[in-house]
């Protein structure tokens, strides 16, 4: 099934919870409110018809002007060969969501990352710590106001560019 | 026969010689900075975590023992080949040689039951 | 007791021994694979059978137990870097760095990131600069040659050459 006649189920199974289906993208996507996504995943990689087994990918993108992050989920069928982008919207001071990690077990590296980059909150996930830079790193570099930290471990972070020592 | 044991010291003396003297030319002409952090256990750059006595497979050990016991057998083996002309010319070579052959065929059942158990297959089969 | 290094006047036996030891030690010049990132393959490379390093005496150790010379090769991120000192350190001396590319010379093309260290001589203290990325294996088998050079020109048995007057005599 394509991904108009998915939304259209999902809005009639859940009503008030899905959203704003953009179809004349090269990806289709649809809005899903907070509180409803672990139920809403569930269905779509249980359900006969759906059978979404596979999330290829999980991330997130910061709207500091819309004072969100938005959430998003790539989900794939191997049986059916289609696909799905979800997205969320989460408040930008205190993001927290639900986490994914009991629908697919990749979830907990995604949501790892996720935490790692954007400071986002996964309640239940059972091991969110970061995952990719130093375990004592501060901040989140992917925020759009994230100021690079004077130095690291004793390491100065900055370095005097070559045309600037040229020139003087 | 004295001669033969001054043959011996001598040239223990110069292996310990040597290897001394090399030693003792490094020991000389190499810098030496101890540090803290230069001495310390070598982790692929991680702090050193938990002991480095770990228990070892087993194997090791009847490998070893299998090849002691055989290597045994050829060094009792050499004298026999050395005196064997003797017994030849004094007319027991049969004997010598059953005798001998004996010995290896005692050790070689050894061998046989320790092939059939499987103690020479690096890698164990599960039994399931 | 002490070792005799540096303590030693300058006569032709000495100097002689020095060579000795300066050309033993540069022909022999064991290296560390320490390669991160895409300058590794071309560290392979140098090793390889087309432009081998094998030839200066230069054969790859993995420890830094056995290697007198550490190749840097790649980019250095601020958590590798804690592992680089330590590494080093282990190294026993007389030890030298070669910083092979851009991203451990200065960062690279990557001195923008937040998790990049803008250059490995930030941490440890660097002989050798080979600029590229990456460089070609010709570029890296000179930078060894230079290491080789100032292997040469150090001095081991005879006291170290004294420091001029910076002020020119009036």
């Amino acid at each position: 099934m394509d991904a108009k006649e998915v939304y259209a189920s999902l809005e009639k199974l859940f009503p008030g919870k899905v959203r704003d289906f953009r179809s004349e993208v090269r990806e289709p996507y649809l809005f899903v409110e907070p509180a409803a996504i672990v139920e809403v995943c569930r269905f779509l990689r249980n359900a006969p018809g759906f059978r979404f087994e596979v999330l290829s990918d999980l991330t997130a993108l910061d709207w500091p002007k819309q004072e969100t992050i938005q959430m998003v989920y790539h989900l794939f069928s191997y049986s059916h060969n289609h696909q799905i982008v979800l997205k969320v919207d989460l408040p930008r001071d205190h993001p927290r969501i639900a986490t994914l990690e009991n629908v697919w077990k990749v979830a907990n590296w995604f949501e790892r990352e996720v935490y790692d980059l954007f400071g986002v909150i996964f309640e239940g996930h059972s091991d969110l710590r970061r995952i990719m830079l130093p375990e004592d790193w501060v901040g989140y570099p992917l925020r759009k106001d994230y100021v690079e930290q004077e130095e690291y471990d004793g390491i100065s972070t900055q370095r005097a560019p070559l045309v600037e020592k040229l020139l003087r | 026969m004295l001669f033969d044991f001054a043959n011996v010291l001598v040239f223990t003396a110069l292996g310990l010689g040597f290897v001394g003297v090399n030693l003792l030319i490094g020991k000389l002409l190499r810098p030496a900075n101890p540090q803290a952090r230069k001495l310390s256990t070598y982790e692929c750059g991680e702090p050193a975590m938990g002991s480095a006595w770990v228990n070892f497979n087993i194997r090791f050990y009847v490998v070893a023992l299998i090849f002691i016991i055989f290597e045994v057998e050829i060094a009792f083996i050499f004298p026999v080949a050395t005196v064997f002309r003797r017994w030849v010319e004094g007319g027991a070579g049969v004997f010598a040689l059953v005798e001998v052959l004996l010995f290896i065929g005692i050790l070689f059942l050894g061998l046989v039951y320790a092939w059939a158990k499987g103690d020479l297959e690096w890698v164990k089969k599960i039994r399931v | 007791m002490k070792p005799l290094i540096n303590s030693l006047p300058e006569t032709v036996f000495t100097t002689k021994v020095d060579d000795l030891l300066n050309w033993g030690r540069a022909s022999s010049q064991w290296y560390m694979l320490f390669g991160l990132a895409c300058c590794a393959i071309e560290l392979m490379q140098t090793g390889g059978p087309r432009a081998d390093l094998d030839r200066f005496g230069a054969v790859p150790r993995a420890t830094p137990r056995q290697s007198d010379l550490m190749i840097v090769a790649g980019t250095l991120t601020y958590k590798m870097a804690k592992r680089t000192k330590l590494l080093y350190d282990q190294m026993p001396d007389p030890k030298y760095v070669i910083s092979m590319g851009s991203c451990s010379n200065c960062g690279g093309l990557f001195q923008l990131a937040y998790s990049v260290c803008k250059g490995v001589d930030k941490i440890v203290p660097v002989d050798v600069y080979v600029p590229g990325c990456p460089p070609r294996p010709e570029a890296l088998t000179e930078g060894l040659l230079r290491i080789q050079d100032k292997m040469m020109r150090e001095r081991w048995l005879v006291k170290p050459a004294k420091v001029a007057d910076e002020q020119p005599s009036a």
